[in-house]
C-alpha cells in the first residue's frame, strides 16, 4: 500500500517551469479545493490540513489557487459541498476525513474529469485516490519514551474506537512495554474529538489513577496543559503543543500534510495524476515529532532517536511479533509482522492496555 | 412550563407576508458592512451568499434537500408549539426514525430486490421517532415531568445508541473496522430525481405542510389542539383532553422528524452513520417560529434558512469567507425577521387606541 | 481509594461543575422574571472569548472576568431588545443568540487561537487550606469558584428574604398584577436578563481562563444546554441548582474516572449515556408525588408582556 515517492525539493520558480504545461499558468491558475471537517481554527486536525493547504500554496505560488469549505458535517452535507467545489471549477479536490469517503465517491463518479484525494478511507476510483498517514509509527516512538520515563501506569484520552486510534493506543503500549514488561495504558474514552473541557476531566481522572504520563488521541491542547497544571508528563497531538505545556510536554506527534499535498497537486498540474492508495510515515515527513522536550531524559531520548530513525529506515516494525492480545493469547507470532491490511481493520488491543 | 404561543394581533392578513423581505433587506445591508469590515467585497460576497445559489438547477436542487427535513420537521414541532407542548428534541426523534429504518434495511439487506422495503423503513421510522416522543408524553401525561428537558436529554441518549450501534453490532464488515453501517442495497434507497440527489422523500417533505394545514384547518383534532393551546381551562370545559393533545402532537412531532430520518438515511447518505444530521431538529425549531407556527410559512422560511446554509458555504468557496461569518449573518437574519415580526404584529394595533382597555395586551394566538 | 485521590475526585467535579452552576444561576433568575433565554450557549462563548481576549491583552485576571460578564451582558441585552422591546419570540430568539454567538466569538477569537494565559490562581486561604482534608477539599480553588457558590447563597437570599427579589417573583409569576400595582415590568425583566447574561459570561470565562486556559472555536462543547437543563431539574430553585451542577459534574467525572480504573464491561457510548438518563430519572422521581406541587416553573415563563401605550 506504501508508495515511495522523491519529493521534489523546492524549486525557486515551479510556476515559471509550469507556464507551458497543460492545465495552469498565472492567468487561469490550476483551482485546488479542500473540505474541512472542523474549523480552521481547531488546533488539531483541521488546522494542520490547512497549514499543508498554505505550504503547498506557498510553494506553488500562482500555478494554483487554492480554496476550502470548513465545518463541514460528515453526514449529508459533505456530498453537496464536494459538489459545490466541482462546479465551483476546482479540477483536484482534497477531501480531509473518513466520514467524506462515501461521498466523495458518489461525486468522483460522477465527475470523471475532477480528480479527488479521500484522507484516511479506503476506496478508490480511477479519479479518486487514497492517502493516510502512519500515525502509528509517531506512537511508538513516544511510547518508547514513555517506557523509560514512566514508573510503569500511562493514561490515554482516546475518541473514538475506530482502527487509527486503536493502533495507535496498540503502538504506544508495545513500544513502552519493550522498555519495562509491566507496563500498562490506562484508556479514557471520552466519545467526542472535540471538547476541551472534557479532555481536561478524562486526563485528571487519569493523573488521579496513578498515571504519571499523558497521551491523547483527541484534538486540543487540555491534555497537555492539564499535565503542566498537575505536574505530570504528556505528549501532544497533531500540532506541536508545546507552547501549553513546556515542562509536560515530551513530544508531540505533528501531522504534516504538505509533502503530500504539494507532491500531488504538482502531478495533477502536469497531467501525471494518477489514483493511488499512500500510506506515508516518518520517511516521507508525513508524520513528525516535535522537538524533544526538556524534561525529555537523556536515556529517553537516546531511545527515541533510535525508534525514530529505524522505524524511518524500515528496519524497526511496530507491529512485529510476538504480539499478544489483553488476555494474553499470541497473536503476531514471534518473527512475524501485521501486514497494513490487517493493520487498518485493527480492533483489539494488546496486553498491557486497559480500555 | 407553561409558555403561550404568540402570534400577529395584527389587522392586517397583509403585513406579515410584507415584511420579512425588508428584514431580508436589512440582513443584506448589515452583511455588506460586516464583509466590508472584514476585508471581504461585500458585493461578490453577498452575490455569492445570497444570489449564486439560486442560479443552476443543482444547487436549487440542493436547497430543497436541505429545506425538506427542514420544513416537515417543523411543521410537525409548530403543531405541537401551537398546543403549548415543547418539544426540542427533534433531533433525537429523527435519529431514532433512521435508526429504526437502517435496523430494517440491515436486517432485509441480502434481499435488494424487495418492493416494500422502502415503504417499511419509513412505517419504521416513524414508528422510532413516536417510541421516542412517548417518552416525553408518558412522562408528561403520568408524572407531570416538563418535556422540554425530557426531549432534550433523550437527544443526546438518541445519539449515542446509534454511535453504539455503528460501532459495535451494526458496522460494516467488509469496513475497516470504521463505524458505518454496510450502504444499503438498491431496493432500499430512495431513487434520484432528474441527475440531482433530490428524492422523492423530499418531494413528500414539502407536502406535509400543506396536508397538515388542511387537517388542522378543517378538522375538529385542529381545533382542538389549538384550543388546549390557548384556553387549556376552556378546552377542558369543552371536554377535549389536555393528555390526549399531549400524546397527539408529541407522536406527530416525533413521528415526522422519524421519517424524516429515513429519508435522510434512505436518500442523500445511503447508510447509517455517526452523525446523520447536521443540527435538522434544532434548525426546525427556529423555521417553525420563522414561519409563524403555520404550516405555509414555515416552507418560505425553511427555504431560507437552507439558503442561508447553502450561501455560507458558496461565500467561502468564492470569497473564502470564514465560516464563523456564516453564523453571524444567520443570527443577523433571524433577528431581522424576529424584529420584523414587531411591525407586523403590533403597530398597526397600537394605531388607533380607540380602546379604553388599560389591561396589558396580550398577543392572541393565531386562527389559521 | 485514598483519602488524596477522594480529593482530586472531587476538585474534579468542582471545577467541571463550575461553568455550569454560573449558567444555570444566571438562566435561573431570568427564567424568574418570566423570560426564558435558550441563548446560554452563545453567552457562554462570548464571556468565554472576551475574558481569554481580555486576559492576553491585560494580564489582568479581574479585568478579564469583567470583559467576560459584560460580553455576555452584551448578548443578552440583544436578546432582551428583541423579546422584551420588540416582542419577538424567546425560543426562537434564543436559538438564533446560539447560531450568532458562536459565529461572533469564532471571529473575534480567530487570532487568539492557540495562544495561551496563565490560568487563574488558586486562592490559598490562609490558615484555613491547611486543615487536613477539609483544607485542600474546601479552600484551595481559584476565585471564580467560591464566587459561584456566594452567588448561589445571595441569589437564593435575594428571591427569598428582599423586596427587590419579591418584585422580580411577582413579575415571573403575574406581570399583568406586577404592572397594575406599579411594577416596571419590562424593565425588571431587562435587570434580570442582563444578569443572566453576564452570568453565562462568567460560566464561558471559566472554561477559557480556569478549567482550560486556552481559546478554541465552540469550546463550550454544549454546557449551555445543560445549564438549561439543571435550571428546570433544579426547579428553579438556586440551591438546588447548585446540588444538579455538581451531580452533574460528578456523573459525568464518575463516568470518565470508572472506565480508567478499568472495572467497567459496558461499551463507552452506553456510559456516556448514564447523566442523560439520571437526569431524567431523577426529574421524574421529583415531579411525581408529593414534591410536584413545589416544582412549578414561574407562571409568565416564556411570555411576552407589552404594557399599555
Amino acid at each position: 500500500m506504501q508508495r515511495r515517492t522523491l519529493l521534489i525539493s523546492a524549486t525557486t520558480a515551479f510556476g515559471a517551469r509550469l507556464a507551458g504545461a497543460r492545465r495552469a499558468n498565472a492567468a487561469n491558475p490550476f483551482k485546488v479545493g479542500f473540505v474541512y471537517v472542523g474549523p480552521i481554527g481547531d488546533l488539531g486536525w483541521t488546522y494542520q490540513h490547512d497549514q499543508g493547504r498554505l505550504a503547498m500554496q506557498k510553494e506553488l505560488g500562482e500555478a494554483v489557487s487554492t480554496q476550502y469549505v470548513e465545518n463541514v458535517g460528515e453526514g449529508p452535507d459533505a456530498e453537496r459541498v464536494i459538489r459545490q467545489l466541482v462546479s465551483g471549477g476546482n479540477q483536484l479536490i482534497y477531501t480531509t476525513s473518513f466520514g467524506y469517503m462515501n461521498p466523495t465517491e458518489r461525486v468522483a463518479k460522477a465527475s470523471p474529469a475532477v480528480e479527488f484525494e479521500q484522507a484516511t478511507g479506503y476506496k478508490t476510483l480511477p479519479n479518486m485516490a487514497e492517502y493516510n498517514s502512519r500515525f502509528y509509527e509517531g506512537r511508538a516512538v513516544c511510547g518508547a519514551i514513555a517506557g523509560h520515563m514512566s514508573k510503569g501506569v500511562v493514561g490515554y484520552v482516546a475518541s473514538f474506537p475506530i482502527p487509527e486510534v486503536v493502533m495507535g493506543i496498540n503502538a504506544f503500549t508495545l513500544a513502552a512495554r519493550k522498555v519495562n514488561p509491566n507496563f500498562q495504558t490506562k484508556v479514557i474514552w471520552v466519545n467526542t474529538w472535540f471538547d476541551p473541557g472534557r479532555e481536561s476531566d478524562a486526563a485528571k481522572s487519569l493523573i488521579d489513577q496513578g498515571a504519571d504520563i499523558l497521551a491523547q488521541h483527541t484534538d486540543s491542547p487540555a491534555v497537555i496543559q492539564t499535565a503542566e497544571a498537575r505536574g505530570v508528563f504528556g505528549f501532544g497531538q497533531s500540532s506541536d503543543m508545546s507552547r501549553f505545556g513546556e515542562k509536560a510536554t515530551l513530544t508531540s506527534i505533528v501531522d504534516n500534510w504538505a509533502p503530500y499535498y504539494i507532491d500531488r497537486t504538482k502531478l495533477a498540474i502536469t497531467g501525471k495524476w494518477k489514483t493511488d492508495s499512500v500510506w506515508w510515515g516518518i520517511k516521507e515527513g508525513m508524520v513528525q515529532l516535535a522537538p524533544w522536550g526538556p524534561s525529555v531524559t537523556e536515556e529517553a531520548r537516546a531511545a527515541a532517536e533510535d525508534s525514530k530513525n529505524r522505524i524511518a529506515a524500515g528496519t524497526l516494525l511496530p507491529f512485529a511479533g510476538p504480539i499478544k492480545d489483553q488476555k494474553g493469547a499470541v497473536k503476531v507470532a514471534d518473527g512475524k509482522a501485521m501486514s497494513d491490511d490487517e493493520l487498518l481493520k485493527m480492533n483489539w488491543y494488546v496486553e498491557g492496555v486497559q480500555a | 412550563m407553561r409558555i403561550r404561543i404568540e402570534s400577529r394581533r395584527s389587522a392586517s392578513r397583509l403585513l406579515p407576508w410584507i415584511t420579512p423581505p425588508f428584514a431580508v433587506a436589512a440582513t443584506v445591508v448589515a452583511s455588506a458592512v460586516v464583509f466590508a469590515a472584514m476585508g471581504y467585497a461585500p458585493a461578490r460576497t453577498l452575490f455569492a451568499f445570497f444570489v449564486a445559489p439560486l442560479l443552476s438547477v443543482q444547487s436549487l436542487a440542493e436547497l430543497a434537500l436541505k429545506a425538506g427535513p427542514l420544513v416537515m420537521i417543523a411543521a410537525g414541532l409548530a403543531t405541537g408549539f401551537r398546543a403549548n407542548v415543547w418539544n426540542i428534541g427533534a433531533e433525537g426523534q429523527l435519529t431514532m426514525g433512521a435508526i429504526a429504518a437502517g435496523g430494517v434495511a440491515l436486517a432485509f439487506w441480502d434481499d435488494d430486490t424487495a418492493r416494500w422495503i422502502l415503504p417499511a423503513m419509513c412505517v419504521a421510522a416513524v414508528l422510532g421517532g413516536m417510541v421516542w416522543a412517548a417518552i416525553p408524553a408518558f412522562l408528561k401525561t403520568r408524572f407531570g415531568v416538563n418535556e422540554i428537558l425530557t426531549s432534550l436529554m433523550l437527544t443526546y441518549v438518541a445519539s449515542l445508541t446509534l454511535t453504539s450501534l455503528v460501532f459495535g453490532p451494526w458496522k460494516d464488515p467488509e469496513g475497516f473496522n470504521f463505524p458505518q453501517s454496510r450502504m444499503f442495497n438498491d431496493a432500499e434507497t430512495l431513487p434520484a430525481v432528474a441527475g440531482t440527489r433530490v428524492t422523492i422523500g423530499t418531494i413528500l417533505s414539502f407536502l406535509v405542510p400543506l396536508g397538515l394545514w388542511v387537517v388542522t384547518r378543517y378538522s375538529i383534532v385542529g381545533f382542538e389542539i389549538k384550543a388546549v393551546g390557548l384556553a387549556p381551562a376552556a378546552a377542558r370545559y369543552a371536554g377535549f383532553s389536555e393528555s390526549r393533545t399531549v400524546w397527539l402532537v408529541l407522536l406527530l412531532g416525533g413521528g415526522l422528524a422519524g421519517l424524516a430520518g429515513a429519508f435522510e438515511v434512505a436518500g442523500p447518505i445511503g447508510q447509517l452513520i455517526p452523525q446523520i444530521t447536521p443540527g435538522y431538529g434544532f434548525t426546525a425549531i427556529i423555521v417553525a417560529f420563522l414561519g409563524r407556527l403555520h404550516p405555509l410559512g414555515i416552507i418560505p422560511a425553511g427555504l431560507l434558512v437552507a439558503l442561508s446554509y447553502l450561501g455560507g458555504e458558496a461565500a467561502q468557496v468564492d470569497t473564502g469567507l470564514p465560516r464563523a461569518a456564516t453564523g453571524l449573518v444567520q443570527g443577523m437574519l433571524l433577528f431581522f425577521l424576529l424584529a420584523s415580526d414587531f411591525v407586523a404584529r403590533y403597530r398597526l394595533a397600537f394605531a388607533g387606541t380607540h380602546s379604553a382597555d388599560v389591561r396589558p395586551a396580550r398577543p392572541k394566538a393565531a386562527a389559521t | 481509594m485514598t483519602g488524596d485521590i477522594l480529593v482530586a475526585l472531587l476538585a474534579t467535579v468542582v471545577t467541571s461543575a463550575t461553568p455550569l452552576l454560573f449558567a444555570a444561576l444566571g438562566e435561573l433568575i431570568a427564567e424568574r422574571a418570566g423570560v426564558l433565554n435558550l441563548g446560554l450557549e452563545g453567552m457562554m462563548l462570548a464571556g468565554a472569548v472576551a475574558g481569554f481576549i481580555t486576559m492576553g491583552e491585560t494580564g489582568s485576571d479581574t479585568l478579564a472576568i469583567c470583559a467576560a460578564a459584560l460580553a455576555g451582558a452584551a448578548l443578552a441585552l440583544l436578546f432582551g431588545v428583541l423579546t422584551l422591546t420588540l416582542v419577538a419570540n424567546q425560543v426562537a430568539t434564543g436559538l438564533a443568540l446560539t447560531i450568532f454567538g458562536t459565529g461572533l466569538s469564532s471571529l473575534a477569537g480567530v487570532n487568539f487561537t492557540g495562544r495561551t494565559v496563565p490560568a487563574l490562581p488558586a486562592l490559598r486561604l490562609p490558615l484555613l487550606s491547611g486543615i487536613p482534608v477539609l483544607g485542600p477539599l474546601l479552600f484551595r480553588y481559584d476565585a471564580l469558584v467560591y464566587l459561584s457558590v456566594v452567588a448561589a447563597a445571595a441569589i437564593a437570599w435575594f428571591l427569598k428574604r428582599t423586596r427587590a427579589g419579591m418584585i422580580l417573583r411577582a413579575v415571573g409569576e403575574s406581570d399583568i398584577s406586577a404592572h397594575s400595582i406599579g411594577h416596571r415590568v419590562i424593565r425588571i425583566r431587562y435587570l434580570a436578563v442582563l444578569f443572566g447574561g453576564a452570568m453565562a459570561g462568567l460560566g464561558g470565562c471559566y472554561l477559557s481562563l480556569a478549567s482550560t486556559p486556552l481559546w478554541v472555536e465552540q469550546m463550550t462543547a454544549g454546557r449551555g444546554w445543560i445549564a438549561l437543563a439543571l435550571v428546570v431539574f433544579a426547579g428553579w430553585r438556586p440551591w438546588r441548582v447548585l446540588a444538579g451542577a455538581y451531580l452533574f459534574g460528578g456523573v459525568t467525572v464518575l463516568q470518565l474516572y470508572s472506565q480508567g480504573s478499568g472495572f467497567v464491561a459496558v461499551p463507552t457510548q452506553v456510559l456516556a449515556m448514564f447523566p442523560y438518563l439520571a437526569t431524567i430519572l431523577v426529574l421524574t422521581l421529583i415531579s411525581s408525588g408529593s414534591a410536584r406541587s413545589r416544582l412549578s416553573a414561574p407562571a409568565c415563563l416564556g411570555k411576552p408582556f407589552l404594557a399599555p401605550g
